[in-house]
């Protein structure tokens, strides 16, 4: 009988692998979809949903996405694009904290909320949802609040931490267990049409600077609330910065901060 | 002295984007937020010259105070 790398390599066209043959190895050979993802870019190939990934992103790029583990640490407005984007990426761990049910104020900016689906855990609905799109990936749905006491066990694994929390207090705390467990963590936080990304590695300590005054829960999301497209956009750079740290590429905001508003168009970059 | 100063996101509601001001030799940080009618707490980061600052901070001639709100939704 053929080797599972002998299927594929017979099999490949044009160095891709098309999900039809991915879903037939993962039957045939008795594996898990990620087992035979694997299998795959260990060989060179690339699964053929990621084809226009590909002047952007080489087999070996791509199988170091998939050897990534994120943890995103909230799934409302900016979790979810930070989910969708990273699963499509096709990086293959994702854990999903998020405590909360979905609520029609959600239905403005949330990705993954649907008028069918009001009541339910936003972090299960995100595994059915990241399933759908790409079963290469594995996602760990937690309903429960990212604290300091539970922190370091659900993070432990990861390689980056992706803050998408709605609250400044939390925001700290999440800080100091990646600090603690030597994890660099993106940063984003919007309200109205303003969002402010950044990147800390451990010993930086910018998140604590960001806010060092600030006693509060909320900012100003609190007068303004958040829009649709102001959370795609940061989440989308929360990604960008992700990507870069996984597979140890480009330059990020490490030691900066960005503050985008869309009101007047203006991107300002600080250091700190 | 003179002393510029930019607001940034809703700080800029009602007030202005960059404007340039005169202030009493010796004014900090925190008597400029005060003539604004700026709070501490909606001060989250304040910056002189592209360097950190607090409100206790000391301005002189021709330093640039940038300053942003707390931003904290997701």
């Amino acid at each position: 009988m053929e080797s599972l790398k002998e299927c594929l390599l017979a099999r490949a066209e044009n160095g891709l692998i098309h999900l039809s043959i991915q879903t037939w190895a993962v039957q045939n050979f008795g594996l898990t979809f990620p087992a035979v993802e694997e299998a795959i870019l260990e060989l060179n190939l690339l699964p053929a949903r990621y084809q226009r990934n590909q002047r952007s992103l080489s087999c070996r790029q791509q199988l170091s996405l998939f050897r990534g583990k994120v943890a995103v640490i909230g799934c409302g407005g900016l979790g979810c694009y930070i989910i969708e984007e990273l699963a499509r990426l096709g990086v293959g761990h994702i854990t999903v904290i998020d405590p909360d049910n979905y609520e029609e104020h959600n239905l403005n900016r949330q990705l993954f909320s649907k008028v069918d689906n009001l009541g339910q855990p936003k972090a299960a609905v995100a595994a059915v949802r990241i399933k759908e799109v790409n079963p290469a990936v594995t996602i760990v749905p937690v309903q429960d609040a990212f604290t300091s006491r539970n922190g370091s066990v659900l993070i432990e694994k990861v390689d980056v931490v992706a803050d998408a929390l709605d609250s400044i207090p939390r925001r700290l705390e999440l800080a100091e267990v990646c600090e603690k467990c030597d994890i660099p963590l993106v940063h984003g936080s919007v309200g109205g049409w303003y969002g402010q990304v950044t990147t800390q590695f451990p010993g930086e300590y910018t998140l604590q600077k960001i806010y060092s005054r600030h006693s509060g829960e909320r900012g100003i999301e609190k007068d303004l609330g958040n829009l649709s497209f102001v959370v795609a956009m940061l989440a989308s750079i929360e990604v960008a910065e992700i990507v870069k740290i996984l597979l140890g590429e480009g330059s990020t905001l490490r030691g900066k901060m960005l503050s985008l508003n869309l009101l007047d168009t203006e991107f300002t970059e600080i250091t700190f | 002295m003179k002393v510029t100063v930019k607001l940034f996101a809703s700080l800029r509601k009602d007030r202005f984007a960059v404007d340039d001001f005169d202030y009493q030799e010796g004014a900090t940080v925190g008597h400029i937020l005060a003539s604004l009618n700026i709070s501490e707490e909606e001060a989250a980061i304040i910056f002189i010259n592209a360097r950190h600052g607090e409100p206790d901070s000391p301005l002189k001639e021709g330093d640039l105070l940038a300053i942003f709100p707390p931003v904290g939704g997701g």
